[in-house]
């Protein structure tokens, strides 16, 4: 049995220890925002918080993360998710989709650490989460207009 | 779900080649002379830069930039650079993607690597590109080498959970030669016969 934290809500799993918690999120949970991309930590669409900080699901064995709190797309909120999906949407920034909710996740991650983050900055940061429809130019707009709005 | 992958990403993972001999190239200190004390401490040392000098090390030891992967020590991917704590970006840190223990992907035969340690040696004890004796005079430099003097050295090489981990990488990527205790045995023998350092 793993016990963790998901979004506020204590789940206890009696699932096979080395279960990619991706796995537990989509197919136990329906906790679908979440979303597999290349299963090796390679793109991020997997992205979720991991007590607080951004951490790719697909390899994060559920046994390895005893008594963690997990937070998904579905489960975020403050003031730096809010500018962000603010500008997300008001830059139109997705255009399939697929890997937006692990750009947030480290979009807001970024923002909690830096407020004004630089290009340079912004491109060190997202660098692990692909866009296979390339929209890179709008997610780093929306970044600083996010960064903006938190500025008032 | 898996229908839905990004193979392309995905296409940019590639098991390490496997490279069964390394395991087994570190000689034992019995097994290295010298002329004299000096010669044969620098001999020792040259042995343990074996180990110092595989890319289980070195590709955390880098000298500019962010770490490399793989046993050609190519670029990490995806890019990443060193960061004010030796520990990646804002935003990306190392544990984003590297945890506690190696990883096996679930879905093909190879793994993340990890560790509760994991994290890029200082820019101080960056190794990549340089010569045996460049490293040999960093690694006896307290103000390169994190304040440890050579007791401090030996334990670190011999117990150092991180440094073990080199034995111990994680399915597909081959070890660091011999084991931990042979390179502990190594550097008892070279600090014991002078700490000599390689012309």
């Amino acid at each position: 049995m793993t016990t963790i934290t998901i979004n506020g809500t204590q789940r206890t799993l009696d699932i096979d220890p080395d279960t990619p918690l991706l796995w537990v999120l989509r197919d136990e949970l329906r906790l679908t925002g979440t979303k597999f991309g290349c299963g090796v930590a390679q793109c991020g669409a997997c992205t979720v918080m991991l007590n607080g900080t951004p951490r790719r699901s697909c390899v994060t064995p559920v046994g390895m993360i005893e008594g963690a709190d997990v937070t998904t797309i579905e489960g975020m909120a403050g003031r730096e998710f809010d500018a962000i999906q603010a500008a997300w949407r008001a830059l139109d920034v997705p255009q399939c989709g697929w890997c937006q909710s692990g750009q947030v996740m480290s979009a807001t991650m970024l923002l909690q650490q830096l407020p004004a983050p630089s290009d340079q900055q912004i491109d060190e940061a997202m660098a692990g989460n692909a866009c296979r429809c390339a929209t890179y130019h709008r997610i780093r707009a929306a970044i600083h207009d996010a960064a903006r709005t938190l500025e008032g | 779900m898996r229908a839905l992958a990004l193979v392309v990403v995905a296409a940019l993972v590639q098991p390490a080649m496997i490279q069964p001999a390394a395991a087994q190239d570190l000689r034992t200190p019995d097994q290295i002379t010298g002329a004299d004390d000096a010669a044969r401490s620098a001999a020792l040392f040259v042995e343990m830069g074996k180990v110092l000098t595989h890319p289980r090390c070195l590709n955390c030891h880098p000298v500019t930039g962010g770490p490399t992967q793989g046993d050609d020590m190519r670029a990490h991917n995806p890019p990443v650079v060193r960061g004010e704590a030796d520990f990646g970006p804002a935003g990306m840190t190392c544990n984003t993607c590297h945890g506690t223990r190696n990883v096996s992907f679930a879905t093909q035969p190879a793994s993340i690597p990890g560790h509760e340690a994991w994290a890029l040696a200082p820019v101080s004890m960056g190794w990549q590109g340089r010569s045996l004796a460049e490293i040999c005079a960093q690694i006896k430099d307290p103000a390169r080498n994190g304040g440890k003097d050579l007791e401090a050295i030996h334990a670190h090489n011999a117990e150092d959970g991180l440094v073990g981990w080199g034995w111990d990488p994680g399915q597909g990527r081959p070890p660091a030669p011999g084991s931990q205790e042979v390179f502990g045995q190594l550097t008892r023998a070279w600090i014991d016969t002078g700490a000599a350092c390689p012309g």
